[in-house]
């Protein structure tokens, strides 16, 4: 909604106000050395919408949201969820890492991983029950990997593995999911299935948040945009804050003035 | 005398010994599991060798104060303090420089294990040396192990499994997926200490049986001998838990039934036989499983491209593919195919096609994914989905299934 370019630097993080927001970030820089990857950013997640976060390579997108979740330590910021701190609404988040961030040849099976979304329910010495399961298969089935369940996870393409990574999310029944470019590397058929799992999450009432690197797909499958150049570009309704003007912004240079033309006739 | 030694009839200090190297196996196995999973197996080694300073100052302050330098557990707690100092160099290197973690272990295995020789030389000159024994912690002495060294040992190796019963959770987790565990709210940090703090509780209590400089091997051997048989990691733990405990356990019992065998350097080699045969022999990851899929694959691909070709009326010039066929009983010594060979060849063709539709098929993902362009489409499809994918093939139906 609002076009805030650079305005924000140096400006102290101010509260969180947003009470009811799935995530609300404020203020939040995060450096690699001394280079800013993320600079003094706000954000404000709206509940039970779909939500890209968009800028171009090394934009700070995924640092954001690993930030958000205290995967990385920032170095300035507030993060609330569901207006509490992250640490009391852990149970409620559910994070789709990278593919290739591990290790496919774990020894471990498509269904262990699945119910490696559940150990937090089960505690350190809560025994795997047949319910536990059932639910992991179930999960497995809205993603459609139910046939894979035995599998050891090495044997899978790309798209599979994403799948499961998926089903693990689901596993947690959360309320707030963010993923970090599912999309990246996968086959048409698991862009579908992902999508489609991801927008009966919605109908659920739930929020979802992607780390997005497709711009031609954005205004198809979004509510909401995030626009992030590490500050924040733009943010709001695809409508309002995914024009050619935010994209020109978040992108500079790197997109072909043809791209950015096609993009805002998308847009309309 | 072997026989003896395994049923533990060669006396009392051969017993004790036999008894705290299994536990101590056991426990170092599925310890090292994690250590393994978690690819920071070499940690091991420089915690290891950065307990030599520690045992020496013991015996010096020990000494110094009047009492037995030797007391064992006096030696163990100076060796766990200065292997935790050791640990926590290694972090500090690799997490606040640029120096990569096995840069970092080169350096504090080095330096630490450097002072501890200079100490030990000083201890020796100083003409105590002789009776503290000190040196049988480099490569383990169990010549006079004593009762209450062997409860020490199974003390420490108990707590060590309880301990590693109530965090294997999170500790897989952290193995598997980092970013995911903490995400979830594990403290990936801590539980890296928690793995690195049983590595060292496993070491230091290992030092008198294996010695410092091999105690590595009882911690990765058994790990990577049990990933031959295994996809899952909980029976990678309990395999690992296996092998050590075995090869800990005929090390013990070889080197008692002959005398001035080392104990810690049998149990090693043991250890090392256990993994050779692993390498070898385990089904799926083993060297010779693979050479004979990779010969099995061949011929597969052989037979079928000969097969298509017969369909295809090509002629076939590889001496493999015709003497496959041959055999088969597929063509005849001229070349020519026999009816079972037309039969099968026109089944390849037609399976070709079937595979085709399944694999542009979505609802037959599971069962494309084990496409390799050689599996009878039987072997993953009901007869119905075979006659479901006939019918859109079209063209002569029944053709021999």
């Amino acid at each position: 909604m609002t076009l805030e370019l650079a305005t924000t630097a140096g400006r102290i993080a101010e509260p969180a106000s947003h009470e009811n927001s799935p995530l609300c970030v404020r203020g939040l820089t995060v450096t690699y050395g001394q280079k800013p990857a993320v600079f003094s950013v706000d954000m404000t997640i709206e509940p039970g919408k779909m939500t890209a976060v968009i800028g171009p390579n090394g934009a700070g997108k995924s640092t954001t949201l690993k930030a958000a979740l205290g995967i990385i330590k920032p170095v300035s910021g507030q993060i609330q969820v569901f207006g509490k701190p992250i640490d009391e609404q852990r149970g409620r988040i559910a994070y789709v890492p990278q593919r290739a961030s591990v290790d496919w040849d774990f020894p471990t099976r498509v269904i262990d991983v699945v119910m490696m979304g559940l150990y937090r329910e089960l505690g350190l010495l809560g025994r795997l029950r047949n319910r536990h399961k059932a639910r992991a298969l179930d999960c497995l089935s809205r993603v459609g990997m139910r046939d894979f369940a035995d599998r050891q996870i090495g044997q899978l393409s790309g798209g599979q593995q994403q799948r499961v990574f998926l089903a693990r999310a689901l596993a947690q029944d959360a309320d707030l999911y963010l993923l970090d470019e599912p999309f990246a590397g996968v086959d048409a058929a698991t862009e579908k299935a992902i999508i489609s799992v991801l927008k009966a999450l919605r109908e659920a009432g739930k929020t979802v948040v992607v780390v997005h690197h497709d711009l031609a797909t954005v205004t198809e499958y979004f509510d909401n945009v995030f626009l992030i150049n590490t500050r924040k570009v733009a943010e709001g309704p695809v409508e309002t804050a995914f024009t050619a003007d935010t994209l020109q912004a978040a992108y500079g240079g790197r997109l072909a003035t043809a791209q950015v033309e096609q993009l805002s006739r998308a847009v309309g | 005398m072997l026989f003896e030694a395994l049923t533990l009839q060669l006396g009392y200090n051969a017993t004790l010994v036999a008894i705290g190297a299994t536990l101590l196996g056991v426990s170092a196995g599925i310890t090292g599991t994690f250590l393994f999973l978690r690819k920071r197996a070499l940690v091991s080694d420089a915690v290891s060798h950065a307990t030599l300073p520690g045992v020496c100052l013991a015996f010096l302050l020990m000494a110094s104060f009047g009492g037995d330098g030797r007391n064992l557990l006096g030696l163990l707690i100076g060796s766990a303090v200065s292997s935790a100092i050791g640990l926590w160099c290694l972090n500090w290197l690799t997490r606040n420089t640029r120096l990569a973690e096995d840069a970092a272990i080169g350096a504090v295995l080095s330096v630490f294990f450097g002072f501890g020789i200079v100490l030990l030389t000083v201890i020796q000159t100083l003409g105590m040396g002789r009776q503290a024994g000190l040196e049988g912690f480099l490569l383990g002495s169990t010549a006079g192990m004593l009762w209450s060294d062997a409860m020490v040992i199974a003390a420490g190796g108990g707590l060590t499994l309880i301990l590693i019963l109530l965090l294997r959770r999170p500790m897989t987790l952290v193995a598997f997926d980092p970013e995911y565990a903490a995400a979830r709210g594990v403290p990936v940090h801590l539980t890296d200490m928690a793995i690195m703090g049983l590595v060292m509780a496993v070491t230091v209590v290992g030092l008198k049986i294996v010695g410092l400089i091999l105690i590595v091997a009882l911690l990765i051997i058994p790990a990577v001998t049990a990933r031959f048989w295994t996809e899952r990691s909980e029976h990678v733990v309990l395999l690992a838990g296996l092998a050590g405990g075995v090869a800990a356990y005929l090390g013990a019992a070889i080197s008692a039934s002959a005398p001035n065998l080392p104990t810690g350097p049998i149990i090693v080699l043991v250890s090392f036989a256990l993994f050779l045969v692993s390498l070898l022999l385990a089904p799926g990851r083993g060297v010779l499983a693979a050479v004979l899929r990779h010969r099995r694959f061949q011929r597969r691909v052989h037979l079928r491209q000969g097969l298509l070709a017969l369909a295809q009326g090509q002629p076939i010039y590889e001496k493999l593919t015709l003497r496959l066929l041959r055999r088969a009983g597929l063509v005849r010594a001229d070349g020519v195919a026999t009816d079972q060979g037309k039969a099968r060849a026109a089944k390849a063709l037609r399976d070709e096609r079937r595979w085709e539709i399944v694999r542009g098929d979505q609802t037959h993902e599971a069962a494309a994914a084990l496409y390799d362009g050689l599996r009878d489409i039987e072997t993953v499809l009901t007869r119905d989905q075979i006659a479901e994918v006939d019918s859109m093939i079209g063209g002569p139906q029944g053709v021999a299934v």
